[in-house]
This record gives C-alpha cells, structure tokens and sequence, in this order.
C-alpha cells in the first residue's frame, strides 16, 4: 500500500475527530457519542491494517514516513513502526474503542469535552510509540499529559484535584530532565553525523564513552521510570487510579504505564547499551522491590480500586525485571506482559466501574456473595483475576512463565524472588474475590443488584475472549516481535563495539528502510542483522 | 554630512507620524468619538511591520553612526509593531471600561513602541538612552494613567522613580565607558577596548553598571521589587504591553551591548549573567506559586521568564541568540493573549482577577476558558504550544555551550511554574461555578487579540520551522555573537 501514509492516518484521526466534535452543539449528546466511538472504531480497523500489512520477518522499522519538519535543528516527522511498538499500538487502539464504548454512558456531566479528550488522549498515546524523532516523542509524550490531566481533574473522584496536579508534576519533573539528555545527545550526535538530527535510527550510530551514557541513562530512566512506575518514584500512580474516572483508569493502567516500559525498550536500552548491562542490577532489585511493595500493599486494601491500582505496581515490575534479563525469552515475555497486563487489569477497572456505578462503593466490607445475585459479572470477574494471577490456559501464565524463565537463566535468585510475587499476587487477588463474590450476602442493597447489561457484555467480551487467545495460542501475538525483540538484544550485547565504525559515512538510515526484494542471506541471519546494517559494522 | 538613509529610516518614521496624526485627530475629534481613533495606530503599526518585513534581509545600513538598522533590527521593529497591533486591541475594550478613553492612551503607547525602535537599533549608548526614555517617560504616564485609582497612582509612581534610578545606573555606566575609550559609539568602544587591553577597571565598571540599568528593565532577579507592583497596579493593557514589549526592548539592549560587554569583563560576563538567569527564574516562579490574584500571578510569571530569556543570553551562541528571539516572539503572543483574556472576563475595577473568581468558567465562556488553558499551558512550557518550541531553543543552547547545571535548574523551574499555570486551569474546569455568573461585555476587538494570540501560539508550536529560519537569520550580522 504506497502512497497511503497509515501512521499519520492513524495517529491523527482521533485528534481530526477530536477538532470537529468541538464544532458541534454540547446538547447533541448521542450524536457527539455516536461521533467518538465511530473515529475509534475506524481508528482500531487502521489499527489491525497496521497488523496485517507487517511483515514479521523485517526485524527493522516499516511503516515509515519521514518529512522535514524544522529542517535547521535536524528535526524530523519521522514515524515507523517494528515489532516492538506494533502490540502496544494494536493495545492503545483496543482499548482506546473498549474504553470509549464502556464509560461514555456512564459520562453525564459534559460529554463533548469528555470525548474530545478521549480522542486526544489517544493521539497522544499512539504517537508516542510510532514517533522515532525524538522531539516528535517528546511532543507527544508531554502532550498526552494534558487530556489525561483533565480526564482526572474534571470526572474525578473526591480527591482528583490534588491526584490529578500529582500526576502531572511527578511525570513532567522525570520527563524535562530527559529533555536536556535529549539535547546532550544531539550535540554528541551532531559532531559525529554528517547533520544535525534528532531521528532514533541515526542517533543510534553515536558511539558514547561510558561516563556520558551512564548520565543519559539515568536521566532517561528517571522519566521513564516514573511513568511505569518503579519503586519509589510510584506514589502518584495510587492516587491518579483510584481518583480518575473508570474511564482514566483502565487507559492509566492499560496505556499510559507502558509508555515507560517502552520507554526502555525503545530508546533507553539501544541508544545507552553499555550503561544498560551496568545498571541491570540496580533495576532488577527495583523491580523485585516493586513486585513485593505493591503486592504486600494491594493485600492491604480495603477498596478494590486501590488493590488494583497497587497490583499495577507489582505487575509492571515483572515487565520491567523481564526487560532486563536481556535475553529473548524474558523480553518478548515482557512485551507480552505489557498487553496482557492491559487486558487484565483494564477489564478489573472496568468491572469495579460496573460494580461502582450499581453500588456507589468499592469497599470490599460492602460487598460479598455476589456470585449468587449476578453470576455472570461473577464469573467474568473470576476469568480475569485469575488470568491476572497468571493461571495456566489465560493469558498473564504465558508472559509470567516467559519472563520467569528467562530471568532465571539470567540469574536465578531474581526469578526466585519473583515468584514470590506470583504467590502474593495469587493471594490478594483471590482474597479479592472471595470477598466480593463468595459467602453469604452481607447487605440488603447488594440482592437487588442488576446484572451486566447487554451493553457491558458487549464490551468486556473481547477482552476475555483475547485474554484466552492469548492463553491457549499466544504464537499471533509472540511472533510479530520476535525479530525485532533479537535485534535489540544484539545491540545491547555488543554495546558500544557495535556503534563504532558509525563515524565511517554509511547513512544510518538504512535502518528504517524496508530490505531490498531478494533476501537470499536468508539462512545466515544472525540477531542483530538489521542492528549491523544500522551502523554499517560487519560483524 | 552624508544624507540620511530615509528608507532605512522607514519603519520609526511611520511609528512617529503615527503619534503625531494621533495628536492631530484628538484635536480635531469630539470628545465622546474617539473611540475609532484606535484604527490610527492599528494601521501605523500595520504599517511599520509592513515596512520592516521589507528592509528585512537587506543588509546592515547606518543612519549617521547613531542607529544600525540590521534584521535583527527589523525582527524587532516587526516584533515590537506586532507587540502594539495586540495591545491596542486588548485596549480598546479596556480603556472605553474603565473611563479612560483619551488619544493620550494611544499617542504614549504610539511613543513608547518608537522608543523600543530606537533601543533596538541603535549603534551609540546615548541613542540607545534616548530611546529608553522616550519609552520610559511613556510608561510612567501609562503605568499611572487610572488617575482615580490608588493602585495605578502607586504604580505609575513607583515606577517613575526606580526607573529614574536604573536609567541613572544606565547612564553612569555609559560616562565610565566614554571615560575609559574616548566614545559613546559601541564600535569604536569596541575597538578601542581591543586596541588597548590594559585600559584598566573603568570599562568594567561602565559595562557593570549599565547591566544593572538593564537588569532593572528586564525586572531581573534581584532588580525586580518594583515590578510586581508595578505591574499590579497599571491598567491591565498596559501591563501587557510592559510585560511583552519592554521586556523585548531591553533584551534587543543587551544585545547591543554583547560585544562590547564580553570584551571588557571577559569571562566573567557569562558568570553574571548565569547568576542573574538563575536567581530570576527561581524567585519568579516560586514567587509566582504563592499568588491568588491572576494578574500579580502573571506579573511573576513576567519576571520568571525574564529569567529563561537570559538563560538564552548565557548561551551567547548563534542558537541562544536565535532562540532569545523566538521566545521574545512566542511569548508576546502568549502573555499578551493571557491579559487579553483577563481583560475580556473582567469587569470595571478589575474586581474578579483572583482566583476563586474563575471558578467554572470552563462551563460559563468555554471559548475563553479554553484560551486562556492553552496560553497556561504554553507559559508553563508544554508541548505542542509556542512555548514549548521557545523552550526546547533556549535550553538546548544552554545546553550546547555547557551550561547544564543552568538548563536543570530551568527545567526544574518550569516544573514549579507548570503548579501555578495549572491552577488556573483547574479553577475554571474543575472547581464549580461560583455564586453569580459575572457580567461580562464582550468586545470584538478583545476576541479577535484572543484569536490572533490562540492562533500563534498553536502556530509558533506546531509549525516553528519558518519563524524559527527568520530568527536564525535575523542574529547572523550580530556582533559578538562568534559567528
């Protein structure tokens, strides 16, 4: 499909939505609804063109689209897509649509600046993984800010107010400091490029002594990090969860988080290999930390939302210990991780939504025998926790198994530790559910309960129905990142060896092209081919 | 004597015969229709950008070894003149509002914006403080032109007499450099500071004193006690037009006065300025967190950006230089556009500038509301606004000539700053409606600033790439600007 330039069509059309809601009367509230949920519908088929049209061999960046865009800074619209950001993107799309179809009912009190932010939420998140300038990134990984920061402050619980200033504080303090490590890098690059550029795949070619990647790691890790969240930069994540609308929340925990997971894979662990294996164990034990932390926390709990909040935590530090193990296994587990985690603990959002919107509580006192009064919430509530907990035939076993595995050829205590969080998980996430659905009925209120309409059927349906895909033949969603996911791992491997015939004049851009037709070097592919390319090195 | 160069000349000659027809007219007008006498300045100024997009890109021309008139010049001469399109607009409303509907409003503001002219090309210290004070005396009969009100007499007061002492400071300084080199001319001082290195502490001090002139103007940290006063007090159109243009003015004077600068303190120019950068946006922004009333809240925000723009002096690259103007450009549109609101949701005695005011307004004048979001949202620096790109230029030449520390602290105060432009925000859109709706008179001319103001900021953020050429090759000929 030349000519058709899919990534801007994608990222854009929200935010094309967003603009001509805003010219439509307030009081026309289906039609605004009608009109929202239409863009991303169309929005989520560009999303699975993306998915069909890629080509899981190419190890490389496809989908590319390049254009000047302040040609005297080297700044560059340079989007493209690889098998690392290309489940996120199908994710962000997914749930984009869930999202919309399950909360804009719930939505009374000004819908149009409601949709509107949906939509420009959504081109902010999937800009963010198909940007590869990196003040394109930058752009849009600030300005996703803005309609999340309103999405809390405006349809916010009692608290939203200072969660919502919290959240934006904490990730923008991260993010500015990656800013400046931008900029350092720049300069770097600009002394050891022909011209000055801000594009991914040509700062990749910059050989950096170990001292500056040490620094820019860690300034990009911070942002990063923050916005995953990792112990102990995580305390803004309970507060903007358990005060966002449902709505917030299942896009803060399904999307947002994985933009710093991203973060790393993307950009962190390639640009800085060397200072990535250095700081492997300082990250690890963060990880494990926030394994432990926030599930010992979530067991704590008295109000659902909360407990699922802090499982967050806990869940994305099995992502962030299974990136770096650095070994395939544990990062397309990882990667893995990162949908099912979206899946997951998006429909546990959106069922305490379902839940709150009947009851006006989420205290887990309040609740009990629910089993018996709605069974069919019941039981879609017992699919999803367990498939959080990872129970073998859903989807979270198969990336906890991947990420454990391949942590403990890394270095087996980490694993072991690890799977303590796996028990912890499994305990308050079953303590969870008893309470809410076994035993007798506590409270008059809750025999009277109304079960899921035909409507949150409708939504939550093909979130079980991926999360048992997922769990019985993960091959459709493991296979698409495959190459990608090695080539990095060469890359890191090879640190600072692999960049360093950059200077020799080869135009690092080779790395976004598609390869020519007859790739007959078939057979010797070895990981890291496209890395070599990148940097024109033969190994 | 060499005839003038009357072309060059252009753009100030069209300013002042702006002025003078003012005067003409209010004579000729009845009293009670004078509010069309705003379309003389409107065009004036049309006018002057016009003339000065013209001579841009034309070479540097000398007008009789006074004034220099380069595209730095006519960036500034556009700048300025934009700067003035705006302010009358957001005047119009205002000065019919609060009963101070006079030609005078306009033949001062007419003045001043010629006085700014002269500051930013000139090439003699003494023309430069002729243009300051055409500007000043300007703005101390503007600052003060609410007669019946205590704060705006306070104002026009204050700033009359600490801006009498700054221009003291200035001048002193300019009679230490004549003293030491024999010239009031920057090139001959220049010359004559490189021809005889041993010329003792005198230039020094010179250069030393008319910074602190300076420092006074631009409200840097620790010149700025009158500024929030000041700024408080004076008619809201006016304290937007000081905010933006003065502020422009005298950092088009510190330009000037770069070359000359750096060869008499040497090393130790960048140090200054790095202390001045570092104070400004520090006290600025936290100053800035600890006020309820919008337009003090601004008038903070005015002395916190002063900050970032000498942040983009420290530089002292081709980059900083080139991003000092494009921030001076971006941030006309967006202060401006913030009083511009200000002014449009007011009401006579400026009674609902603090916050609890602006309560729901998100709800009652969403199309306001909404502007004012993203002139918030491009002060505190976020992408995709103006603000934005004038950030990522001024740091990463900060950055690009070593100074990190510096570009650290300045992130970091963006972030502190990003609190207080957000509460804005959260008071219309996430606190309810207060008790009763204010009644508010809307004025085209106030909606159209607004307009224009969203429209540049979106602009200048999303499609930078011109303006940002325009820069670059605005600062090319200047001097002491190593390349």
């Amino acid at each position: 499909m030349p000519g058709l330039p899919l990534l801007s069509l994608l990222t854009f059309l929200p935010a094309g939505g967003a603009a001509l809601l805003l010219l439509l009367p307030r009081e026309r509230v289906r039609l605004l609804r009608a009109l929202a949920l239409a863009v991303l519908a169309v929005d989520f088929l560009l999303a699975l063109r993306l998915y069909f049209g890629f080509d899981p061999a190419e190890a490389g960046l496809q989908f590319v689209e390049e254009a000047p865009w302040i040609p005297r800074l080297g700044i560059q619209y340079l989007l493209g897509v690889d098998g690392i950001s290309l489940p996120l993107i199908l994710l962000t799309a997914f749930l984009g649509l869930v999202v919309a179809a399950a909360s804009l009912p719930w939505i009374q009190a000004r819908v149009k600046e409601y949709c509107i932010c949906l939509l420009l939420l959504q081109t902010g998140m999937l800009g963010v993984f198909v940007a590869l300038d990196l003040i394109l990134f930058y752009i849009f990984w600030e300005a996703m800010l803005i309609p999340m920061y309103f999405l809390i402050g405006i349809w916010g619980g009692p608290r939203r107010i200072y969660a919502t200033i919290k959240f934006f504080l904490f990730t923008m303090a991260g993010s500015v400091l990656m800013l400046l490590a931008i900029f350092a890098l720049y300069f770097k690059a600009r002394a050891a490029l022909p011209g000055p550029t801000f594009a991914l795949p040509s700062l990749l070619g910059v050989a950096l002594g170990p001292e500056e990647q040490t620094w820019l790691f860690l300034a990009f890790a911070v942002a990063f990090a923050i916005k995953v969240p990792m112990v102990p930069f995580h305390t803004w994540l309970p507060d903007a969860h358990v005060e966002a609308p449902t709505g917030g929340s299942v896009i803060l925990a399904g999307i947002l988080l994985k933009m710093g997971t991203y973060g790393f894979l993307r950009f962190a662990l390639p640009l800085f290999p060397d200072a990535t294996r250095t700081f492997i164990p300082l990250v690890a034990w963060l990880a494990i930390a926030g394994i432990l932390y926030g599930a010992l926390v979530a067991l704590a709990q008295a109000d659902v939302k909360s407990m699922v909040a802090y499982s967050s935590v806990s869940h994305l530090g099995f992502v962030m210990l299974g990136i770096f193990a650095l070994n395939v296994q544990a990062v397309s587990g990882a990667l893995l991780q990162m949908v099912n985690h979206g899946l997951s603990t998006g429909a546990l959002f959106l069922l305490v939504g379902m839940l709150y919107e009947r009851r006006h509580t989420r205290m887990l006192e309040d609740f009990g025998g629910l089993f018996r009064v709605i069974p069919v919430f019941g039981g879609v509530l017992l699919v999803i926790a367990l498939s959080s907990i990872g129970l073998p035939g859903l989807n979270g076993f198969v990336g906890e198994f991947l990420i454990l595995a391949g942590t403990f050829r890394f270095w087996w205590p980490y694993a072991v530790l690890g799977a303590a969080g796996v028990v912890l998980g499994a305990w308050y996430m079953l303590s969870m559910v008893q309470q809410v659905l076994f035993g007798p009925v506590r409270h008059e209120a809750n025999r009277t309960l109304l079960d899921l309409t035909l409507a949150e059927r409708c939504v939550l349906a093909p979130i079980l129905l991926l999360v048992v895909w997922i769990g019985v033949y993960p091959a459709p969603f493991l296979h698409p990142s495959e190459a990608s996911v090695k080539a990095l791992l060469a890359r890191v491997e090879q640190g600072a060896a692999a960049v360093a015939p950059a200077a020799g004049g080869v135009d690092p851009r080779a790395y976004g092209r598609p390869a020519p037709a007859p790739r007959v070097e078939g057979a010797r592919v070895a990981p890291g081919e496209t890395q070599a390319r990148v940097t024109g090195g033969e190994r | 004597m060499p005839p003038l160069d009357w072309a060059a000349l252009a753009p100030m000659v069209a300013v002042a015969a702006t002025g003078l027809v003012l005067l003409v007219a209010d004579l000729l007008t009845p009293r009670e229709r004078r509010g069309p006498l705003a379309w003389i300045p409107l065009l004036g100024f049309g006018a002057a950008a016009a003339l000065s997009v013209r001579l841009w890109g034309g070479g540097v021309r000398g007008v009789a070894g006074m004034l220099v008139v380069d595209d730095t010049a006519c960036f500034f001469y556009g700048l300025f003149a934009v700067i003035g399109i705006l302010t009358v607009l957001i005047s119009v409303p205002y000065i019919r509002r609060e009963g101070i509907q006079f030609a005078e409003y306009y033949v001062l503001l007419t003045f001043a914006v010629l006085g700014m002219m002269v500051m930013a090309s000139s090439a003699d210290l003494l023309m430069f403080f002729l243009g300051l004070e055409t500007l000043s005396v300007a703005l101390y009969v503007l600052a003060g032109f609410l007669r019946q009100r205590v704060t705006s007499n306070e104002s026009g007061l204050k700033y009359l007499l600490l801006g009498a002492f700054s221009s003291a400071f200035l001048l002193y300084g300019v009679a230490f450099l004549y003293g030491a080199t024999g010239s009031t001319n920057l090139e001959a001082i220049q010359a004559a500071l490189v021809s005889r290195s041993d010329s003792g502490p005198l230039p020094a001090v010179g250069v030393g004193l008319i910074l602190v002139g300076l420092a006074f103007k631009v409200a840097a940290v620790p010149f700025h006690m009158w500024a929030p006063d000041v700024y408080e007090g004076a008619p809201t159109s006016v304290t937007a037009f000081m905010i933006a243009g003065t502020k422009a003015a005298a950092f088009a004077g510190f330009l000037r006065v770069t070359a000359v600068a750096g060869t008499s303190l040497q090393g130790a120019w960048p140090e200054v300025l790095w202390i001045l950068a570092a104070l400004t946006m520090g006290v600025g922004n936290v100053a800035a967190v600890a006020q309820r009333n919008l337009k003090r809240m601004l008038a903070y925000s005015g002395i916190a950006h002063a900050g970032y723009l000498l942040v983009a002096l420290v530089a002292g690259s081709p980059l900083g230089t080139a991003g000092l103007l494009f921030y001076l450009l971006a941030y006309a549109f967006m202060t401006v556009g913030a009083f511009a609101v200000l002014i449009a949701l007011g009401r006579r005695g400026e009674e609902n500038l603090t916050l609890e005011a602006w309560a729901g307004m998100g709800t009652r004048r969403p199309l306001f509301a909404l502007s004012m979001a993203i002139f918030m949202f491009s002060l505190a620096g976020l992408p995709p606004t103006a603000g934005f790109m004038a950030k990522v230029y001024v740091f990463s030449a900060a950055v690009e000539a070593g100074y990190i520390g510096l570009a650290i602290l300045g992130v970091l105060c963006s972030v502190v700053s990003a609190f207080f432009y957000l509460r804005v925000v959260v008071v219309m859109y996430m606190q309810e409606l207060a008790a009763e709706p204010a009644v508010v008179l809307l004025s085209p001319t106030t909606a159209l600033a607004t307009l224009l103001s969203v429209a540049g900021t979106l602009y200048f953020g999303l499609f930078p790439s011109r303006a940002w050429e325009v820069a670059v090759r605005s600062v090319q000929g200047l001097a002491g600007m190593g390349g």
